[in-house]
């Protein structure tokens, strides 16, 4: 495969406006000719359909939920970035530009991380006249507060529910289209196959999960904005429906996977209670603005009070360790920090697996309401949660699997390498290298979906002018017909262990071989044990129901069939990466105080992979990253 | 704890359904109700049986996916808490617990505990937007909105769309919902320039819906997981009666 990036040439800083001219363009009443499918209706995928629909091309809209406004990217709760300098204190693209390709450990393609930062401006003005409810101060201007990794406040935000809010402003606009009558939305269908014909990316079949009627849908292009794959770990931060069966599918159908050793486990979760846990919550990033981060300075004072823990006695640990960053460190940072504290037995709260996050200095400070005002929904829910207030006691934290910053490889229009298949949002790698800074994820989504692919995917319609193709075409039939073997299959075997018995077991090999750090011997271990559990459930696991109505147990166990692949392809690439970046920490490559430590000479490259065919080791595609603009170091926030 | 459920168990929209009795055993306090019944239905699964159908994805109170009544009260009567947010350390050991898909009209009943709530989407889609393109906005900070009206705003437009409202009110009304939208982006002055044309729009929507009509005894407010105020049913209904006076506006939404 000859991966081209397609980065246009000169200044990192003209390149987008340039770029832009260049590209093809497909005249106003032509545009009703296309037809679109975007399957996804999260940010990236509500803000492409619903600006596709209004430029004029014919959008059809997929998502397993019950509705469009119940993508998982309304979870997100701490803010957006954007260069606006409004606070005045030095902001710029260049420096969100710089903070971003930093922040990603240099593993990050640095022009689509320079036109992100260009297009963050252009969203808070989107989202603003959309009627997104942003904070504001008494003056009736936009608020602003910091996140991590930055120092500089550019996280523009509404309460602790900026994704809703963010998500409901794209959603209103989807479906203003959807009465409009120009995006058809199917909610309730799940995306099971990518059809290609001749090379090209012509439609998908899908599967009602109502009805369970399999059906095939053809278009002229196909958008992906699925989201993540860290359900792979099966406690996460994630929905519970959050999957990888759509860039999965698109993986074995030719479009090359890019660096899914890249995880993001979020420093500030609530910790696990037991082994009943079906999912992980978090708590924003945020909260670090006025919470402190420690663990007791030793161990026999785990099990005490934490006001009982004088302060000599805590370790103020990011503080300690990062100074001029300190409780706003970078996720991966924090994260280890946290881990390596519990490592040594200092953890608190059940199973030692905790720190404290303490809000007494903050309360002291600024009362008790300032800090209701900020983060009171966080601390209502981490009561619902634990049953503690927080206002009285520091918040437990754990890290937690969030946010994952591999995906399907896409050039620099947002497409894969399967021509007409676009894959845009975190469900793509191109931002965010090794390690995404917090407020970043939302910008990505919102930039791909209003203002990045709307205007590439018009360059390939003018200039492919492919044939179209109809649901007939044997293409289509042949997919169809693998998607029913496929279903039928699952629920012919009849064995004796519950789908959820493999996912719990599939998630605890990764998160033990390839979660927070990762080293040879353990990843040679899951890469054995992982095809030989996915061996087991094709032969024993026990789907109920049929197909033929809503069957929810069968939708997951089409989800963890393609976890238990995927989940070898990610380990093998964590295998493959002889070197500690981001949010991939090989033990082996560290520095002497225990920091990550890059190979600039052998590993400065985007891993894509290629699916081979069944039972063939994937083939690895190397995309060097070139740094024309910003000189690669070693990063510190000391 | 053990517990006793009495669930509500229909096999498709045009199956009678009814009360179906299981024992949960083995629930720890630190469960969220959705992972008690995920104990339910893994033991379910594993006798032959077939699990209960139930909504619910991202587990962290924000989606409203989840939807269930327990013991008569939708979401199961914490303030301010959806089901996946509800705990069991709020149920003591031997209960009896009874639990029941949304009941309205507009909501037909999937399977199991699983409605269609897509009444919802289709009333916004009658209006509950502002009508502007992608491009060609402007600067965010042009216009300074007042922190009290962007904060209410905000109040308004936390609703998550579970439809609590809806399942509590005895006339299955939609009111609280509709007013959420209406209020949040009448309050803003992105929002004012169709502001009368939306909640004429919506109105319509929700009345074409099958939703009934409000008499405003505030069993919404109470159910609601966000907590989102009576007072903007209030708000709607002036909006309401400002657009109707104006005939301009009225003719526009019956063209």
């Amino acid at each position: 495969m000859k991966l081209d990036s397609k980065i246009p040439p000169g200044p990192v800083t003209e390149k987008w406006e340039k770029y832009k001219f260049d590209l093809k363009l497909v005249n106003p009443a032509n545009k009703r000719k296309y037809d679109v499918i975007v399957v996804g209706s999260g940010l990236a995928g509500a803000a492409a359909a619903a600006s596709m629909a209004e430029m004029g091309y014919n959008v059809k809209c997929f998502c397993y939920q019950d509705s469009p406004r119940r993508a998982h990217s309304i979870a997100a709760q701490g803010g957006i970035n954007a260069a606006k300098n409004y606070q005045n204190d030095g902001d710029s693209i260049y420096r969100l530009f710089y903070d971003t390709i930093k922040g990603g450990d240099f593993r990050a393609r640095e022009a689509n991380v320079y036109r992100l930062a260009q297009t963050s401006v252009k969203i808070i003005d989107q989202c603003v006249a959309q009627g997104v409810p942003f904070a504001r101060e008494y003056g009736g201007l936009l608020a602003n507060r910091s996140f991590g990794g930055a120092q500089v406040s550019r996280t523009f935000y509404a309460r602790g529910q900026t994704g809703q809010q963010l998500l409901l402003g794209a959603y209103q606009a989807l479906c203003r289209q959807i009465g409009l009558g120009k995006v058809q939305m199917f909610e309730r269908t799940e995306m099971l196959e990518l059809v290609v014909v001749d090379g090209h990316a012509k439609g998908i079949i899908v599967r009602d999960l109502v009805t369970g009627e399999i059906s095939a849908h053809a278009a002229d292009a196909v958008v992906l904005g699925t989201g993540g794959y860290g359900n792979v770990f099966y406690l996460s931060t994630n929905a519970k429906g959050c999957n990888t069966t759509a860039i999965w599918r698109a993986y074995k159908k030719g479009a090359a996977l890019a660096n899914p050793c890249y995880t993001q486990i979020h420093p500030t979760c609530i910790p696990v209670s037991g082994e009943h846990q079906s999912k992980l919550t978090l708590m924003s990033e945020s909260l670090r603005n006025d919470g402190r981060v420690w663990t007791p300075k030793r161990k026999e004072d785990c099990g005490k009070a934490p006001g009982d823990i004088p302060e000599a006695d805590r370790d103020y640990i990011l503080e300690r360790k990062y100074p001029s960053y300190g409780n706003l460190a970078p996720r991966d940072i924090s994260s280890r920090a946290a881990k390596e504290a519990c490592d040594k037995g200092l953890g608190v709260g059940p199973g030692g697996l905790g720190v404290y996050l303490d809000f007494a200095d903050a309360i002291k400070r600024l009362g008790e309401s300032t800090v209701r005002e900020r983060y009171g929904n966080l601390f209502d829910m981490y009561e619902k949660i634990t049953g503690e207030n927080a206002y009285k006691v520091p918040m437990r934290i754990y890290p937690a699997v969030h946010y994952t910053m591999g995906g399907t490889w896409v050039d620099y229009n947002l497409m894969s390498s399967i021509p007409g298949l676009f894959v845009i949002g975190e469900a793509n790698f191109s931002d965010h290298g090794a390690n995404r800074l917090g407020a970043s994820a939302l910008m990505q989504g919102l930039a791909d979906g209003y203002f990045v692919l709307p205007y590439t995917i018009g360059n390939y319609f003018a200039t492919e002018k492919q044939p179209k193709h109809k649901t007939d075409h044997a293409e289509f039939k042949k997919a169809l017909g693998e998607v029913e073997t496929r279903t039928k299959k699952l629920l012919s075997i009849k064995g004796k262990r519950t789908v959820n018995s493999f996912h719990k077991e599939l998630g605890k090999i990764v998160w033990d071989k390839c979660g927070m750090a990762r080293d040879e011997k353990g990843l040679k271990e899951a890469l054995q044990q992982i095809p030989a559990l996915r061996e087991e459930f094709w032969k024993n696991v026990n789907v109920a129901g049929e197909n033929g109505e809503l069957n929810q147990n069968l939708e997951h166990a089409g989800r963890v069939a393609d976890f238990l692949e995927f989940a070898e392809l990610m380990c093998l690439d964590a295998l493959n990466r002889r070197e500690s970046c981001g949010g991939h920490f090989r033990t082996e490559f560290q520095t002497e105080d225990g920091e990550a430590k890059r190979d600039d000479e052998n590993f400065a490259y985007v891993a894509a992979w290629e699916y081979a065919g069944e039972g063939k080791p994937p083939i690895l595609n190397k995309e060097p990253l070139v740094y024309e603009e910003v000189h690669m170091s070693t990063r510190s926030y000391k | 704890m053990n517990l006793t459920l009495k669930v509500w168990r229909q096999k498709n929209p045009n199956d009678a359904g009814g009360i179906v009795t299981y024992d949960a055993n083995d629930i720890i306090p630190d469960m969220s109700f959705l992972e008690m019944l995920d104990v339910v239905n893994e033991d379910l699964i594993s006798r032959g049986e077939e699990p209960i159908a139930f909504d619910s994805d991202c587990r962290e109170g924000i989606c409203g996916t989840c939807s269930m009544v327990i013991d008569g009260i939708a979401h199961g009567g914490q303030r301010g808490t959806t089901v996946c947010q509800l705990h069991m350390r709020h149920f003591n050991d031997g209960d009896t617990i009874t639990i029941e898909p949304w009941r309205a009209k507009a909501f037909p009943v999937i399977k199991d505990l699983v409605t269609d709530r897509s009444a919802f989407d289709r009333i916004i889609e009658s209006g509950g937007f502002v009508s502007v393109n992608t491009g060609g906005t402007p600067d965010g900070n042009t216009l300074p909105i007042p922190k009290v009206d962007a904060d209410e705003a905000m109040d308004a437009a936390a609703c998550i769309g579970c439809g609590a409202c809806v399942a509590a009110c005895k006339n299955a009304s939609a009111m609280l919902f509709v007013s959420a939208k209406v209020s949040h982006l009448a309050l803003l002055p992105q929002g004012k320039p169709e502001a009368e044309r939306r909640v004429l729009k919506m109105v319509k929507a929700m009345d074409e819906a099958g939703f009934g009509n409000c008499t405003v005894t505030g069993s919404c407010e109470a159910v609601c997981p966000k907590e989102i105020s009576l007072d903007f049913i209030a708000k709607l209904n002036r909006e309401f009666g400002k657009a109707i006076l104006k005939n301009r506006a009225e003719r526009q939404v019956a063209d």
